[in-house]
């Protein structure tokens, strides 16, 4: 099906109201979606210092919050992550700390809080098997933990290359790799060897491979994890690479490389770059509004290359800081959330 | 603040006359008046320097030329000049006056900071900061840089 062929457009479904500050961050639940039986769940974090959970109602198709975490971090809760069971949601908080909340049907509660960076954590990412947690900070550093019994976690790692403020955590989808992105305008990918190794910084991509010329703000896999898409304050976003199946198969590292640059459409920083499980990236940016993208499929020697299958202006009226695709299958939902305060449900359409 | 000061004589200017503003050809009520390069400077020019009794007008730390506006866009840029090529209060001063076109302008504005081009030994750095809005937030949520804020931002008693 060539997507570019389909006149499509960017519906909003549903506008949630209710934080009083930005919205910096939305986290669609694993395991929740109408296929499953389970009513699709999604959280949202704001400068508010709270984490709403929106839930929408299986009978009437709307959201509603479900309920509000509060009380517990004292500043801006900058991003959330659910594990990969669903069960447990993690959120990074410019407090200092990483608060772990644990769903027991209609409330949620916080069971552990994670201590140990020395200013604003930014976010927090959960490996595939939910063994490990990562975080990081304007420390500079990256650390991981890992889940111990009864509600404790231990810190397995303190990565210390980045020479700036980290913005985000993000492990591969399939396999124990950490990548994370910095203010230092750099990619870096962290990898231990064999069972007990450490994990040490085993790559970085930056200006000299084609990288970044400013904050790298986002990291996105797509289903396959074979690909990853980046970007920045730089207005671009780029397209990298992997031998996905050497690095699966063997026992040493498989370098990324470049394959694509998507520049010349944003006007603004782009805040957040999300890849779908079929395959179209949608971008927020700092000019409001939401752009989707999709591979070309123009086979070139150069490499792939992508074309904006549509732009959504004034998606929201202020910054998008966040767009997340929902993972249930041919659903195509995407979720936003902006400066306004606001958190939209989209969907993607045929046009009449 | 009374030794130490980053610049102990910085240069004052004399005060410019304030232009009136005689626009007589907009009589519908209705209409919201274009914001031009002029308001925009009317919000910033009185801020005071964090570290003199002065504002950032009397210092030629900002013109009404280093007000860069685009009311249809909805974007201003403001590239102010500090007092000394080191001044560590470049990054507060940058601050000042992005708080106070936050508080002051619709929200739909897009705001661009920067200093001078060659005004100053760490212009990359100060600018990157200043235009990183999370890091803006952050500043803005520690009370103590808020109050410096505020202070700057208090209209004087003049």
């Amino acid at each position: 099906m060539d997507l570019m062929e389909k006149n499509l457009e960017l519906v909003e479904i549903q506008k949630l109201e209710g934080h009083t500050d930005r919205v910096w961050s939305v986290a669609w639940n694993p395991v929740s979606s109408h296929a499953d039986g389970v009513s699709p769940i999604l959280a949202s974090c704001s400068g508010d210092n709270t984490v709403r959970i929106w839930e929408q109602s299986s009978l009437s198709r709307s959201w509603t919050c479900k309920t509000v975490l509060e009380e517990t971090h004292t500043r801006t809760v900058r991003s959330c992550a659910w594990s990969p069971s669903g069960e447990l949601l993690a959120t990074a908080s410019f407090d200092g700390t990483t608060g772990i909340w644990k769903n027991y049907g209609s409330e949620f509660e916080c069971v552990a809080t994670l201590e140990g960076h020395e200013n604003e954590v930014k976010s927090v990412s959960w490996n595939a098997s939910g063994s490990y947690l990562a975080t990081c900070s304007r420390d500079k550093s990256v650390w991981i933990w890992e889940g111990l019994e009864g509600n404790e976690y231990d810190c397995a790692a303190v990565l210390s290359e980045h020479t700036q403020d980290v913005k985000m955590v993000q492990w591969h989808p399939t396999m124990d790799v950490l990548f994370s992105c910095s203010y230092d305008d750099t990619i870096k990918v962290w990898w231990s060897q064999g069972d007990d190794g450490e994990f040490e910084c085993v790559q970085t991509l930056g200006e000299s491979n084609n990288g970044h010329s400013s904050t790298v703000w986002a990291i996105s896999f797509n289903a396959a994890g074979d690909k990853m898409v980046t970007c920045s304050d730089d207005r671009t976003l780029k397209i990298w690479g992997t031998d996905i199946a050497r690095m699966q198969s063997g026992e040493e590292y498989v370098p990324w490389t470049h394959l694509c640059t998507l520049s010349g459409y944003h006007d603004r920083t782009i805040y957040s770059a999300h890849w779908s499980r079929d395959d179209i990236i949608a971008s927020g940016a700092g000019d409001d509004a939401i752009r989707l993208f999709v591979d070309s499929k123009d086979d070139s020697v150069d490499g792939p290359s992508y074309n904006l299958l549509l732009k959504k202006n004034k998606a929201h009226d202020n910054d998008v800081n966040c767009v997340q695709w929902s993972r249930s299958e041919g659903d195509q939902l995407l979720a936003s959330a902006s400066d306004d305060g606001m958190v939209k449900i989209w969907q993607v359409a045929t046009k009449p | 603040m009374v030794s130490g000061l980053i610049n102990e004589n910085p240069i004052i200017y004399p005060k410019k006359e304030r232009r009136l503003r005689t626009d007589s050809s907009n009589t519908d009520e209705f209409t919201p008046e274009p914001i031009d390069q002029l308001e925009i400077f009317d919000h910033i020019r009185d801020i005071k320097d964090p570290e003199h009794p002065n504002t950032l007008e009397d210092l030629r730390v900002v013109t009404e030329d280093s007000v860069e506006v685009d009311d249809d866009n909805s974007y201003v840029r403001v590239t102010f000049t500090p007092t000394m090529e080191h001044c560590s209060m470049a990054t507060i001063i940058g601050l000042c006056v992005r708080v106070k076109l936050l508080r002051s302008l619709p929200a739909r504005y897009k705001i661009d900071i920067r200093v001078a081009p060659g005004s100053h030994a760490t212009e990359d750095a100060v600018n990157k900061q200043l235009n990183d809005k999370e890091r803006v937030a952050a500043a803005l949520e520690n009370p103590n840089l808020v109050e410096m804020v505020d202070e700057c931002l208090l209209p004087s008693a003049e």
